[in-house]
C-alpha cells in the first residue's frame, strides 16, 4: 500500500545483526525487493564479539517503518531491530570536504571552519581539506556555507545513532561486561521496545 | 569404512561430507529425496548408495520436477520435502519451484552442490551463486564450504523450514566439503538461532478486544486461509465458528481447512470466489481473518475492500500485519493458540438475520451455476469437474495446475479435509501439478490421487510422465483440454477486446503420448463418458492420462476484473446461453 506523503518522517532504525558473509546483502536486498527508501545504511562492530551494528536513516511512515522492522526481524541473522526515531538520540555522522580556499579566500573557509568546530586534515595551495563529525544536520549547514566557496570533493558516512541515558537493549554476553555467572548461552535476544506491543489501532 | 549406514551408533563416527549429509537426512527422518545428479554432488550419490534401505531416492526429469515433487510431499504430509540437484543449471532448475514453496510458505529443504571451495568465485565449471540467486525466494540459506558445516546446518535449515511460518530453506554444499572426511554425530536439541523468534504470543488485552469486536457484530465473516491448515486448526475453527455461528469463507489455499460440507462454509472468497461470499465480505461488520494474508486476488480492490468491516488479523508473520489491509486488531501469533484461547471468551450467538441475508445471496448465484445448467450435448470442464469430485466421494486428493481448471477445480470439487487440495496459489506456477502430485503420492501413498491439469501446464513438465512411469507412480491424469491456454484467452475475450495472442495452443495426442510412456490413455469427449472412464482410470493399475476434450471457450465465472471492487462481478450470461460472451451483470 502506498503511504500517505504527508506522514512520511525520516526513521531511524537501528539493527544488532549476527557477523556472517552475505548478511548486509540479505538487509540490502530486502530493502531493495519491498522498494524502501533509503537516505544512509551505516554498518561497524559493536563490543559483542560477532555482533555488528547498523544505522539505517530511510523515509517512510509509521506502517511502513514498522514493516521494515518486522521484515528485518524475519531475517534469521538479524538479532534486534530498535526504531530510535522518538527516542532521545546521539546521532553523528562523519564529513571529509575538499574545498576550494585560494590565498584571499583561506581565512574565510578557516573562520566558517572554526565557527562549526570542523577540523583542517589536509592543506594544499589552493585547496583545504575539512573534517566535520557532528550532528547530520549540521554537516548540511557545514556544506551548504562552504557550497559557495567551490567543493571539489565531499565524502560522508552516513549516520550512526544511540539512545541517550543508560538504557541498553542488549544483553552484554562477552566477559567484560557480562554479569558474575550469567549463563552466557542462554541470554535471550528481547524483543525490541518498540516491536512488543502488537499494534492496534 | 567401518559400517557408515549404522545411524544408531551414539560416539562419533569420522565418515565423509557426503556420508554425514545423509546421515543428517536419516536423522531428520526424510523418508524420500527427488533429485537429480551431476558433477558437484557425485560424491553425494555415491554415497546415497549406503542410505538406499533408508531413504528412496527419486529420479526426476528436470530439477523443476524435483522441487514441486518435494513442495507437493510437503503439502500433502505436512512434513518437510527435500530435494537434492547440482550446482550452476541443476541447481538455477530449481528457482521456479522454490519461488513456488516461498510463496505458499511450504516448508522444503532445498540441497544443492557448489563447485570445490578453491573454485569458488572464479566463474568455474557450473559455477552460479546460488545462495546469491536465491536470496530473495527462501526462508534462509546457507554456503557450507567445509565439512564441519554440514550436520548443523542441516539441522538448522530443517528446523527453519517447518517452524514458525514455513518456507524453503536452500543449503548449498562445495564439493571438497562433501569429499573431506569429518566427524558424525547425531545432533539433539533445538538449534540455537538467536536471531529467530518462531513464536509469537498475543497479549491478552488484545484477545480480549478481538473477543469484545466479535461479540459485537451482526455480520461477521471468518476468512480462513492456508495458516488453518499449517497450524492444525481445523477443529479449533469449527468450535470457534460452531459457538458463534460465524460463517466461514475460504481462500484458495485455505480450501478443505474448513469443510465445505459444513452448513457454515460459504466457499472460497476473490477473483474467482462464490459471488455470494464477495457480497458477504463487502456488507459485513466484521472480517476475522485467519492465517491468509489479504492477496490482491482476495481483496479486489483495496480502497473499496469491506468498506464497512472491523478487521482482526490472526497471523504469525509480523511483516504481514497492515500490508494490504489496515485492521484494527492484529493478533501475531499461531492460528491455533488464538483460537484456543478465543473461543472461551465469545458468546454464543445465532446471528440468524445475517445466515438469512448470506442464504438469499446464496439462491441469486446458484442460479447462474453451470452445475445446475444443462450441458446440451457440450462437454464443460465443471461438469468434468463436478462429476470427478461426485465419482471420487470426494476423498480425493487433487493436485491441480494453473488456470481456469484450478478455479473451476476450486469451485466444483468441494473439499471436507485439510491437505486434499495441493495447488500453486501464490506464484501460479504452471507445470506444477503433475511433479507435485508425484511428491503427494509419497506422501499419501493410500490416497487416490488425481491430477487436474490444462493442457498448457500439463506440457510444461509432461516430462515427468517417465519418472512416474520408472517410480511405478499411480496418479490418475485429468487433462482439462481446450485448445486454449484458457485463463489468458479468457482475459484476451474480456478486456483484450477477444484479441487471442499466442493462446490457441496444440498440443500432442495426450493417449499416445501416454502410451509411449508405457502407461494408459483414454480420452472423453462427451459427458455421458465420463463416469465410465474415470472408474476405468481408477481401475487401471498405474498411471492414466485422460484427455478431456471440453469446451474450448468457456471462461471461469464469477470473475472480478483485476482491481475492480470486489462487488464487480463478472457473472455467468443466465441460460439457455451459456457461452454468450458478456462483461456485464445484466
Amino acid at each position: 500500500m502506498t503511504s500517505s506523503p504527508s506522514t512520511v518522517k525520516t526513521h531511524t532504525i537501528i539493527a544488532h545483526v549476527e557477523d556472517k558473509p552475505g548478511v548486509l546483502n540479505r538487509i540490502t536486498s530486502l530493502v531493495r525487493r519491498r522498494g524502501y527508501n533509503i537516505t544512509s545504511l551505516t554498518v561497524g562492530r559493536t563490543a559483542e564479539p560477532g555482533v555488528s551494528r547498523l544505522t539505517v536513516v530511510i523515509d517512510a511512515d509509521d506502517d511502513t517503518a514498522r514493516r521494515i522492522e518486522a521484515n528485518l526481524y524475519k531475517l534469521v541473522n538479524v538479532l534486534l531491530v530498535e526504531d530510535v526515531t522518538f527516542a532521545p538520540l546521539t546521532s553523528r555522522e562523519l564529513a571529509l570536504i575538499k574545498v576550494r580556499a585560494s590565498t584571499e579566500t583561506r581565512p574565510r573557509v578557516l573562520q566558517v571552519c572554526e565557527v562549526f568546530g570542523a577540523r583542517i586534515v589536509d592543506m594544499t595551495a589552493d585547496m583545504l581539506t575539512v573534517e566535520l563529525t557532528s550532528a547530520p544536520d549540521r554537516i548540511d549547514d557545514l556544506v551548504g556555507v562552504l557550497r559557495a566557496e567551490g567543493i571539489v570533493e565531499m565524502v560522508r558516512t552516513g549516520v550512526v545513532a544511540m539512545a541517550r541515558g543508560e538504557r541498553n537493549p542488549i544483553p552484554h554476553t562477552h566477559a567484560e561486561t557480562s554479569p558474575q555467572n550469567a549463563p552466557q548461552e542462554q541470554q535471550p535476544w528481547p524483543e525490541s521496545s518498540t516491536t512488543a506491543t502488537p499494534i492496534s489501532a | 569404512m567401518s559400517n557408515p549406514g549404522d545411524s544408531s551408533s551414539p560416539s562419533p563416527r569420522p565418515l565423509t561430507g557426503a556420508e554425514i549429509l545423509w546421515e543428517a537426512l536419516v536423522a531428520e527422518n526424510v523418508e524420500v529425496v527427488f533429485g537429480y545428479p551431476g558433477g558437484a554432488v557425485m560424491p553425494i550419490y555415491d554415497a546415497m548408495l549406503k542410505y538406499n534401505d533408508r531413504i528412496r531416492h527419486v529420479l526426476v526429469r528436470h530439477e523443476q520436477g524435483a522441487a514441486h515433487m518435494a513442495d507437493g510431499y510437503a503439502r500433502a504430509s505436512g512434513r518437510v520435502g527435500v530435494a537434492l540437484a547440482t550446482s550452476g543449471p541443476g541447481a538455477t532448475n530449481l528457482v521456479t519451484g522454490i519461488a513456488t514453496a516461498m510463496m505458499d510458505s511450504v516448508p522444503v529443504v532445498f540441497i544443492t552442490g557448489q563447485v570445490s571451495s578453491a573454485l569458488l568465485g572464479t566463474d568455474g565449471f557450473q559455477e552460479t551463486d546460488v545462495t546469491g540467486v536465491t536470496l530473495p525466494i527462501t526462508k534462509h540459506n546457507y554456503l557450507c564450504t567445509t565439512v564441519d558445516e554440514i550436520a548443523p546446518t542441516i539441522r538448522e535449515a530443517f528446523f527453519l523450514a517447518r517452524s514458525g511460518r514455513p518456507g524453503p530453506v536452500l543449503v548449498d554444499i562445495c564439493k571438497d566439503a562433501q569429499q573431506a572426511m569429518g566427524t558424525w554425530s547425531a545432533p539433539s536439541g533445538t538449534p540455537r538461532l538467536p536471531g529467530y523468534r518462531p513464536s509469537p504470543h498475543a497479549t491478552d488485552d488484545l484477545l480480549g478486544e478481538a473477543a469484545y469486536l466479535i461479540d459485537h457484530a451482526e455480520r461477521p465473516l471468518v476468512l480462513a486461509g492456508y495458516g488453518i491448515i499449517k497450524a492444525e486448526a481445523g477443529e479449533l475453527l469449527r468450535a470457534f465458528v460452531e459457538k458463534t455461528h460465524v460463517p466461514v469463507a475460504s481462500t484458495l489455499l485455505g480450501l478443505g481447512g474448513f469443510p465445505a460440507s459444513h452448513p457454515l462454509a460459504l466457499g472460497m472468497m476473490g477473483m474467482h470466489g462464490e459471488s455470494w461470499v464477495n457480497h458477504a465480505i463487502q456488507e459485513a461488520d466484521l472480517l476475522i481473518a485467519l492465517g491468509m494474508r489479504f492477496d490482491d486476488r482476495v481483496t479486489g480492490k483495496l480502497a473499496s475492500y469491506a468498506p464497512r468491516a472491523r478487521k482482526i488479523h490472526v497471523e504469525i508473520d509480523r511483516s504481514e500485519i497492515n500490508k494490504n489491509v489496515k485492521v484494527d486488531v492484529a493478533l501475531i501469533d499461531d492460528v491455533g493458540r488464538v483460537l484456543t484461547a478465543l473461543t472461551p471468551r465469545v458468546a454464543a450467538r445465532r446471528r440468524e438475520p445475517w445466515a438469512a441475508r448470506i442464504a438469499q445471496m446464496k439462491g441469486d448465484g446458484a442460479v447462474r451455476d453451470i452445475v445446475g445448467l444443462p450441458d446440451e450435448g457440450r462437454l464443460y470442464a465443471a461438469h468434468v469437474i463436478h462429476d470427478l469430485w461426485r465419482l471420487t466421494g470426494g476423498h480425493a486428493l487433487v493436485v491441480t495446475d494453473v488456470g481456469q481448471h484450478q478455479m473451476w477445480e476450486a469451485q466444483y470439487y468441494k473439499h471436507d479435509h485439510p491437505r486434499k487440495l495441493v495447488t500453486s496459489g501464490g506464484l501460479g506456477t504452471m507445470g506444477f501439478a503433475l511433479p507435485a502430485a508425484i511428491g503427494a503420492r509419497f506422501a499419501c501413498p493410500d490416497d487416490e490421487v488425481w491430477v487436474i491439469a490444462g493442457d498448457g501446464g500439463f506440457q510444461m513438465t509432461a516430462c515427468e510422465l517417465s519418472t512416474a512411469a520408472q517410480e511405478g507412480v499411480k496418479v490418475n491424469i485429468a487433462i482439462i483440454n481446450n485448445g486454449y491456454l484458457g485463463m489468458v484467452r479468457q482475459w484476451q475475450q474480456f478486456f483484450y477486446g477477444g484479441r487471442y495472442a499466442a493462446t490457441p495452443m496444440r498440443s500432442p495426442d495426450f493417449v499416445k503420448l501416454a502410451e509411449a510412456h508405457g502407461l494408459t490413455g483414454m480420452r472423453v469427449t462427451r459427458r455421458a463418458e465420463v463416469e465410465a472412464t474415470v472408474r476405468a482410470a481408477q481401475q487401471t493399475a498405474g498411471t492414466v492420462v485422460i484427455d478431456f476434450r471440453v469446451e474450448q471457450e468457456d471462461s471461469v465465472y464469477p470473475m472480478v476484473p483485476s482491481g475492480a471492487d470486489l462487488a464487480e462481478m463478472i457473472r455467468r450470461p443466465p441460460p439457455p446461453s451459456p457461452l454468450v460472451e458478456t462483461a456485464e451483470d445484466p
